[in-house]
C-alpha cells in the first residue's frame, strides 16, 4: 500500500462526487492574447476589495499621487492597503456603488489620470534570498495582495499560516465556464507564477507544490510544466474537467484526497491553495516591488465584438471595460461580474473592477438563457447527483421553503459552496441556490439575533446586580447615621431596650401583645394597675428599627408611598383631632411632613391621653416617616393602648411614647393594635368613674391597605371587645364618642376585614343590648368601607352577619336610649362579583326586621341603614334576586313587628322603595332593577348621612 | 442602461420535466408497440382514453385548485401516469376501467396530494391497485396473445369489447379469450399460480401452449421491448441505474434460490414475465415516489425486487410490481432519513 505521499508523487489523482459539465466557451475569449485597455477617464477605488477591514485613507481630495502610491494604510483585522492604479488627482472621496451583488455604496477614492503613468519609486530585487518569511510576507501585506479567484482573502494572512503546511495548491483550475483568465495568464506568464510559487514555498516550506489546471487547458498546462521543470518539488497536475473542481475543497480532494473537515480551513489538514492570478501577483510585489494595481479580466459573451483578456487596472469602471472591446446590448441585457455559475449580475456598468474581479461576461439570451418559471420540484434528485458537497438540495429546498432552520442544519446546509450546480441541473428550474443563501443568511440573523439577545440579558444581570448591590450600599450607608442621628430618640430607645432586654428580649411584637392583653387581664382582675410598658417600648423600638429598614428598602419605590402616605396623614389628623379634643394642652404639630406629621399626631393624641388623665403633658414629637399605614395603625394602636392603660391606672406615665414603628408585617401589627384596643377597652371597663367626655377614637385608618384583611380582623376584635367592656360598664354616664374605626379604605381584598368588622359590630351591639342604662350617644360609626373591593363577597357576608346581630341586640336591648347612631356599614363598592355579597346583604337585612320585629320598645333613635351597597355589579343578577328576597322578607318582619318604634328609616324607605319594583322583575329586567335599588340605596345612605351628621351636632 | 438582474447560476442544463418525461414516455414506445402487436390494437385504444381521461381530469383538478392549467399539464407527468396506466390493465376491459384507474391516479393520488412532487405513492400503481380490487374479473382477464386466440378479434370487435363489453357478434370477453384448444388463458402468472394450486409439475405447467418460450408467448418480447426502452432511459440519464439494477438483480437472487429449492419458475421466467420490466425501469424510478439517495435507491429497488417475488410466489395475486412499488413508497421517507449520504468535510479521514 503507497502512503499518501507515494500516491501523490506518482501523479494520482482523486474524484469529488458529483459535479456538471456545462459548456465551457471558453474558446470565446482565449484566442488571442491578454490585450491593454485605455486609460480610463477615471478609476473608482473602493477602500475595501477584500474580505477584512478597510485601510486608514492617507490621501486627500485634491491630492496629486503617483502610481503605484499607497492611498490607504493598513490596520488591523486583515486590512490591506489599496494603491494608485496610475498617477493622477483624488478627485473625490465619497461611496460609490460595489462590485457586490448588492452594488451597496462603499467609501471609494475616485481618481482621475493624468495620462503620465508616472511610477513611484520601486523596491525591485533579484532574489529572495537573506528575506525571511516575516519580511515576504509583510511585502505581501504591503502590496495589498488579495486572493484574485474569487473570495478576495488577504494573501497575507493565509501566508502567515500557524499550522505547517503540507502541499501547497496552486489553483489554476478555471473551472467556471467563460472565464480564461488564468488560463491567458499562465500562458504568457509561467514563469512569473511559479517564481510566485517559489516565494510561498520559501515562506510555508510545504513538502510539495501541486498545480492543478484543468486540462481543457493544454497549452496552460504545457506552459506551467516547463516554467517549473526546475524544481521538482512543483508538480503540474491535469485534472480532469469538471465543474466546480476549481473549487478549493472540491481541488484539495482531486489533488491530496483530503477533506477539509466542515466548517474548518485548509490549512486544518494542512493544505494551502493559492490562485495562480494571486501568485502571479506576489512575484510582482516581491521582485519588481509592485503593488496589486492591475489584472486581467476576461471580458467575454456573445454581446462582445472583441472577447478577450484584458490587463485592468482595479477601479477601472465595467463600463470601460465593455466599450473597449466593443458592447452592443441585447433586451434584457445581463452584465455578469464573475461566470455564469457563480458570478452575480450587475446592476450597472459603472462598477469597478476589484482585486476579485476575474470576468466580465455580457451573453445574450441564447447562449445563457434566462431561467424559466419555478416548477414543482418532482424528487428527481438531479440536484444530488450534481452536487460536490455530496449534500442532498433537494431536501434543502423542502427545508428552506418550509424554514425549517433546524432541519437545515441537520442536512449541512452550511457546507453548500453555492456552486450552483444544483440550480444548473434541476428540469424545474428551482433557483436552488437562491434558497439556500436566503436560508443561510436567515439562519445567519437569527444567531445574530440571539447573540444579541444574549448580551442584552447579560446587560440587565449586570444592570440587576448592579442596583442591588447600590441599593445595599445605600442601606448601609443609611443605618449608620440612623442610628446615632436623633439623640433623644435614641437615648429613648436604649432605655426602652435596657429596660426589657432581661425579660423578654427576643419577643415578636404579636407575642408581645398577647403578653401585654394577658397582663391587662391580670390588672383586671387584680385591679392593680399598674403599667407595664416596657415590653411595649421594646416592642416599639425594635419596630422602629424594623421601621427604617423598610423605609430603605422602599425609598425606591416611590410609587408606593403616595397612597401610604396620605394614610399616615389621615391617621395622624384623625388622632391630633382627638388628641386635640381630650387634651388640656395640646401641642399638636405642624404637618408639614405628612408622614412626620402622622407620628407625631399619633404621639401627640397618646400623650394627650395621658396627660387628659394624669394632667400631665410633655408631649414630644418623634420624627418619623410611616411610609405604610400599616404599621402606623400598629403604632397608633400600640400608642392608644398605652394611654387607655394610663388612664386606667390613673397613673402618671413616665415614659413619652415615641410612636414611630413601622412594623414590617401589618398583619401581626394590625393584631397587636387589636390587642392593645381591647386592653383599653377592658381597662375602661374595669374603670370606675369614668370622666365623661373621654373621646376615645379607638381608630382611624383611612388607609389604602394592601392587605386589610387582618388588621381589620384585629379592629373588629378590638371593637369587639371595646363593646364588652362598655357593656359590663356601669352607669357610662360619659359620651363615649368613639368611632370605632372608619376604614376609608379601598382594599385589595376587603373580605376578612368586612368579616371581621362585622364580627366586631355584632359584638359591639350585644353589648349595647346588656347595656344597662346606656345613655351616652356612643356615636360609633361601626365601618364606613368606601371600598372599592376586588372580591367583596366575603365582606358583604360577614357585613350582613354583624347587622343581623346587632339587630338581635337591639332586639333585646333594654332601654336603648342612647342614640346609637350606627351606620353599620356603607359598602361604596363597585364589587366584580357582587352576587354573594348581595345575597348576604339580603339576609342580613332580612334578619335586621326580625329584630326590629322582636324589639319591644325600641325607643332610641338607632339610626341604623343596614346597608347600602352602592354596587354596580357586573352580574347584578343573584345579587338583586338576593335584595327581592331580603326585602321581602323584611317587609314580612316588619309587618309581623309590634311598636316598631325604631327610626330604621333608610333602611325602609330603600326596603319600599325596591319592594314593588322586585315584584316586577323579569329577568331580562333584573339589572335595571338592581340599578335601581342601588340608587335608591344610595339615596338613602346620603339621608342616613345628613340624619347622622344631625345627631352628631 | 437597464440590465437585467438575476440570481446565480446564469446557465441552465437543458433538461426540464417535459423533456423528462417525454423521454419517458418515448422509452415506453417499443413495450407498447410490442404489447399491441401480440395483445391487439386495444392496448392502444385504452392508451388514447388514459390520455384523454388524465388530461381532462388534471385539467379540471387544476381549474379547481386554482393553478394554471397548461404549464402543469404540459409537464407531461400526468400523460406519463396515462400511459403506465394503460398498458397496465387488460386491453380488452372495459372502458371504465381505465377511466375510473386514470381520474383516481390524477385526483386523487396526485393532486389531492399536492400535485407534482407531493404525491407519496405511484400515481398509477395505486390506480392499477385500487381497480385490481374493485374489479378483479375485469382486471385479470388478459386475453392470450393473438396467435392463440380461437377467433382472432378484429379492430371493431375490440372496439366494441372495450366499450360494450361484447363482440358485434354478441361474444362476449369470456368467450372471446378462448384459446384455440377451448381453454380460457390467464396470463403466464396466472397460469402458474393455478399450476401449483393444483399441484402440477412444472414441467406441465410450463408445457402449456401459452410458454412457448421463456416466460411465456408474448410476454417475454413486451418484457424485452421495455428493457429496451429502460436501457435508453439510462443512456439518455434521464433515470438512474439504482433502482432497476438493484430490483432485477434482487428478483434474480429470489428466484434463483427459489428455483434452486424447487420453485416452479426459474430466473429468466420471473424477469421477463409479467410486468417485471416495465416495473424496473419504467414504474419503480418514478422519481417523485421513489428514494432520492444513491444508497436509498439501492435499498429500494432490492426490496421491491424481493416483495415481487414474495408475492408472486407465495402472495394472492399474479403479479407485484404494484404492490411491491406501493409498499416500498411507504418506506421512502425512511430509507431517505437513514441514508443520508456523508457530506463533504464530515467524518473526514484525517
Amino acid at each position: 500500500m503507497e502512503t499518501l505521499l507515494e500516491q501523490i508523487e506518482s501523479g494520482k489523482l482523486w474524484q469529488f462526487p458529483g459535479g456538471i459539465h456545462p459548456p465551457e466557451q471558453k474558446f470565446v475569449s482565449n484566442q488571442i492574447g491578454i490585450g491593454n485597455l485605455p486609460l480610463p477617464e477615471y478609476l473608482v477605488l473602493p477602500l475595501k476589495q477584500h474580505i477584512g477591514a478597510n485601510g486608514q485613507l492617507l490621501v486627500n481630495k485634491g491630492e496629486h499621487v503617483l502610481k503605484g502610491q499607497v492611498l490607504t494604510r493598513p490596520g488591523t483585522n486583515w486590512s490591506l492597503p489599496i494603491h494608485a492604479p496610475t498617477s493622477g488627482t483624488i478627485a473625490d472621496i465619497k461611496p460609490m456603488p460595489s462590485a457586490h451583488p448588492s452594488a451597496m455604496p462603499e467609501l471609494s477614492i475616485i481618481l482621475t489620470p493624468d495620462g503620465e503613468e508616472t511610477w513611484c519609486p520601486l523596491t525591485s530585487r533579484e532574489s529572495i534570498e537573506g528575506l525571511d518569511s516575516k519580511a515576504l510576507i509583510d511585502i505581501l501585506h504591503h502590496a495589498g495582495i488579495a486572493g484574485m479567484g474569487g473570495a478576495g482573502f488577504p494573501t497575507y494572512v493565509k501566508a502567515d499560516s500557524a499550522k505547517q503546511i503540507e502541499y501547497l495548491v496552486v489553483n489554476g483550475v478555471e473551472c467556471e465556464p467563460y472565464i480564461t483568465a488564468d488560463d491567458m495568464l499562465m500562458r504568457e506568464h509561467a514563469k512569473e507564477i511559479i517564481s510566485g510559487i517559489e516565494v510561498m514555498m520559501s515562506i510555508l516550506s510545504p513538502q510539495y507544490t501541486l498545480v492543478g489546471i484543468e486540462d481543457n487547458k493544454p497549452q496552460a498546462i504545457e506552459a506551467m510544466r516547463t516554467a517549473a521543470n526546475h524544481n521538482d518539488k512543483i508538480l503540474i497536475r491535469a485534472i480532469p474537467t469538471k465543474y466546480p473542481s476549481g473549487g478549493e475543497k472540491q481541488l484539495i480532494k482531486v489533488l491530496t484526497s483530503k477533506e477539509v473537515p466542515s466548517g474548518g480551513i485548509p490549512a486544518d489538514v494542512g493544505v494551502l491553495v493559492q490562485n495562480v492570478g494571486t501568485l502571479y501577483a506576489v512575484s510582482e510585489a516581491v521582485y519588481k516591488g509592485k503593488p496589486l494595481i492591475e489584472r486581467v479580466v476576461t471580458v467575454t459573451g456573445n454581446t462582445i465584438h472583441t472577447p478577450q483578456n484584458v490587463w485592468a487596472l482595479l477601479g477601472s469602471e465595467v463600463k470601460h471595460l465593455l466599450h473597449s472591446q466593443g458592447f452592443t446590448p441585447v433586451e434584457d441585457q445581463r452584465v455578469i461580474m464573475g461566470g455564469p455559475m457563480m458570478g452575480f449580475t450587475l446592476p450597472t456598468v459603472r462598477i469597478p473592477v476589484i482585486k476579485t474581479t476575474n470576468c466580465i461576461l455580457a451573453p445574450d439570451n441564447q447562449e445563457l438563457a434566462v431561467a424559466g418559471q419555478e416548477q414543482a420540484c418532482i424528487r428527481c434528485s438531479a440536484c444530488a447527483d450534481a452536487c460536490p458537497q455530496t449534500l442532498l438540495p433537494q431536501q434543502l429546498q423542502w427545508f428552506a421553503k418550509g424554514q425549517e432552520y433546524e432541519k437545515l442544519e441537520e442536512y449541512n446546509l452550511f457546507d453548500c459552496i453555492e456552486c450552483g450546480a444544483c440550480s444548473y441541473v434541476c428540469p424545474s428550474e428551482i433557483p436552488l441556490v437562491q434558497y439556500y443563501r436566503v436560508a443561510k443568511a436567515e439562519i445567519r440573523e437569527q444567531k445574530l439575533e440571539k447573540v444579541k439577545a444574549e448580551r442584552a440579558k447579560e446587560r440587565f444581570e449586570a444592570r440587576k446586580a448592579r442596583l442591588e448591590r447600590e441599593q445595599e450600599d445605600r442601606q448601609n450607608r443609611h443605618k449608620r447615621p440612623a442610628r446615632t442621628a436623633p439623640a433623644k430618640d435614641k437615648v429613648k430607645v436604649s432605655e426602652a431596650l435596657e429596660r426589657v432586654k432581661s425579660k423578654r428580649p427576643e419577643q415578636s411584637a404579636v407575642q408581645a401583645a398577647i403578653e401585654r392583653a394577658k397582663a391587662k387581664k391580670a390588672d383586671d382582675d387584680t385591679s392593680t394597675l399598674e403599667p407595664d410598658n416596657s415590653a411595649v417600648a421594646l416592642e416599639r423600638a425594635k419596630r422602629k428599627e424594623q421601621a427604617r429598614k423598610y423605609k430603605e428598602e422602599k425609598a425606591q419605590s416611590s410609587d408606593d408611598s403616595a397612597p401610604k402616605d396620605a394614610v399616615a396623614a389621615a391617621i395622624a389628623r384623625a388622632k391630633a383631632k382627638k388628641a386635640a379634643k381630650a387634651a388640656q394642652e395640646t401641642n399638636v404639630p405642624e404637618q408639614k411632613d405628612s408622614k412626620k406629621a402622622a407620628v407625631a399626631a399619633a404621639i401627640a393624641r397618646a400623650k394627650a391621653k395621658k396627660a387628659g388623665q394624669s394632667e400631665v403633658s410633655d408631649a414630644e414629637a418623634a420624627a418619623s416617616s410611616d411610609k405604610d399605614p400599616r404599621k402606623a395603625a400598629v403604632a397608633s394602636a400600640i400608642a392608644r393602648a398605652k394611654a387607655k392603660k394610663i388612664a386606667q391606672g390613673n397613673d402618671q406615665a413616665d415614659e413619652t411614647a415615641v410612636q414611630d414603628s413601622d412594623a414590617a408585617d401589618p398583619r401581626k401589627a394590625a393584631v397587636a393594635a387589636a390587642i392593645a384596643r381591647a386592653k383599653a377597652k377592658k381597662a375602661a371597663k374595669a374603670e370606675e368613674e369614668a370622666q365623661p367626655h373621654s373621646d376615645k377614637p379607638a381608630e382611624q385608618t383611612d388607609a389604602e391597605p394592601e392587605d386589610p384583611r387582618k388588621a381589620a380582623v384585629a379592629a373588629a376584635i378590638a371593637r369587639a371587645k371595646a363593646k364588652k367592656a362598655a357593656k359590663t360598664a356601669e352607669e357610662a354616664q360619659s359620651h363615649s364618642g368613639e368611632p370605632v374605626e372608619q376604614t376609608d379604605a379601598e382594599p385589595e381584598d376587603p373580605r376578612k376585614a368586612a368579616v371581621a368588622a362585622a364580627i366586631a359590630r355584632a359584638k359591639a351591639k350585644k353589648a349595647a343590648k346588656t347595656a344597662e342604662e346606656a345613655q351616652s350617644h356612643s356615636d360609633e360609626p361601626a365601618e364606613q368601607a368606601d371600598a372599592e373591593p376586588a372580591d367583596p363577597r366575603k365582606a358583604a357576608v360577614a357585613a350582613a352577619i354583624a347587622r343581623a346581630k346587632a339587630k338581635k341586640a337591639a332586639k333585646a336591648a333594654e332601654e336603648a336610649q342612647s342614640h346609637s347612631d350606627e351606620p353599620a356599614e356603607q359598602a361604596d363598592v363597585e364589587p366584580e362579583d357582587p352576587r354573594k355579597a348581595a345575597v348576604a346583604a339580603a339576609i342580613a337585612r332580612a334578619k335586621a326586621k326580625k329584630a326590629a320585629k322582636a324589639a319591644e320598645e325600641a325607643q332610641s333613635h338607632s339610626d341604623e341603614p343596614a346597608e347600602q351597597a352602592d354596587v354596580e355589579p357586573e352580574d347584578p343578577r343573584k345579587a338583586a334576586v338576593a335584595d327581592a328576597i331580603a326585602r321581602a322578607k323584611a317587609k314580612k318582619a316588619a309587618k309581623e313587628a309590634e311598636q316598631q318604634t325604631v327610626l330604621s328609616g333608610n333602611t325602609k324607605e330603600a326596603n319600599t322603595l325596591t319592594d314593588s319594583e322586585t315584584a316586577q322583575l323579569s329577568p331580562e329586567n333584573k339589572r335595571k332593577a338592581a340599578i335601581k335599588a342601588a340608587v335608591e340605596r344610595a339615596k338613602a345612605k346620603k339621608q342616613a348621612q345628613e340624619q347622622e351628621g344631625n345627631d352628631l351636632s | 442602461m437597464k440590465l437585467t438582474m438575476a440570481s446565480s447560476p446564469h446557465n441552465h442544463s437543458l433538461k426540464s420535466v417535459n423533456k423528462l418525461m417525454t423521454c419517458v414516455m418515448l422509452a415506453c414506445i417499443p413495450g407498447i408497440l410490442v404489447q399491441s402487436y401480440f395483445f391487439g390494437i386495444g392496448v392502444l385504444v385504452q392508451l388514447a382514453l388514459a390520455l384523454i381521461c388524465v388530461s381532462a381530469a388534471e385539467a379540471a383538478i387544476l381549474k379547481v385548485r386554482n393553478r394554471p392549467i397548461w404549464p402543469t399539464l404540459s409537464d407531461g407527468s400526468a400523460w406519463l401516469t396515462g400511459v403506465l396506466i394503460a398498458v397496465s390493465i387488460p386491453p380488452l376491459a372495459p372502458w371504465w376501467v381505465v377511466v375510473i384507474g386514470s381520474v383516481f391516479a390524477i385526483i386523487i393520488v396526485k393532486q389531492l396530494y399536492g400535485g407534482l412532487g407531493f404525491n407519496l405513492f405511484n400515481p398509477a400503481m395505486a390506480a392499477y391497485v385500487l381497480l385490481l380490487i374493485s374489479f378483479p374479473v375485469q382486471m385479470t382477464a388478459w386475453q392470450p396473445v393473438n396467435d392463440l386466440l380461437a377467433t382472432p378479434l378484429s379492430f371493431v370487435d375490440q372496439l366494441s369489447l372495450i366499450f360494450t363489453e361484447t363482440t358485434q357478434a354478441g361474444i362476449t370477453l369470456d368467450a372471446a379469450r378462448q384459446v384455440i384448444d377451448g381453454a380460457t388463458s390467464a396470463t403466464p402468472l396466472d397460469h402458474i399460480k393455478t399450476a401449483v394450486s393444483q399441484n402440477m409439475t412444472t414441467t406441465e405447467a410450463m408445457d402449456n401452449i401459452a410458454f412457448s418460450r421463456f416466460a411465456g408467448e408474448g410476454w417475454q418480447w413486451v418484457n424485452l421491448a421495455y428493457l429496451l426502452g429502460g436501457l435508453y432511459l439510462l443512456k439518455a440519464k434521464v433515470i438512474n441505474w439504482h433502482i432497476p439494477v438493484a430490483m432485477l438483480v434482487s428478483l434474480s437472487v429470489c428466484s434463483a434460490l427459489g428455483f434452486v429449492f424447487g420453485g416452479h419458475t426459474g430466473v429468466a421466467f420471473h424477469l421477463l414475465s409479467g410486468a417485471t420490466m416495465i416495473g424496473a425501469f419504467f414504474i419503480a424510478t418514478d422519481p417523485v415516489s421513489a428514494s432520492t439517495t444513491n444508497l436509498g435507491r439501492l435499498i429500494y429497488g432490492a426490496l421491491i425486487g424481493l416483495l415481487v417475488y414474495l408475492i408472486r410466489q407465495f402472495g394472492g395475486y399474479p403479479d407485484a410490481i404494484a404492490f411491491s412499488v406501493l409498499l416500498m413508497n411507504m418506506a421512502v421517507p425512511l430509507i431517505d432519513h437513514y441514508t443520508q449520504p456523508r457530506t463533504y468535510g464530515h467524518g473526514a479521514r484525517k
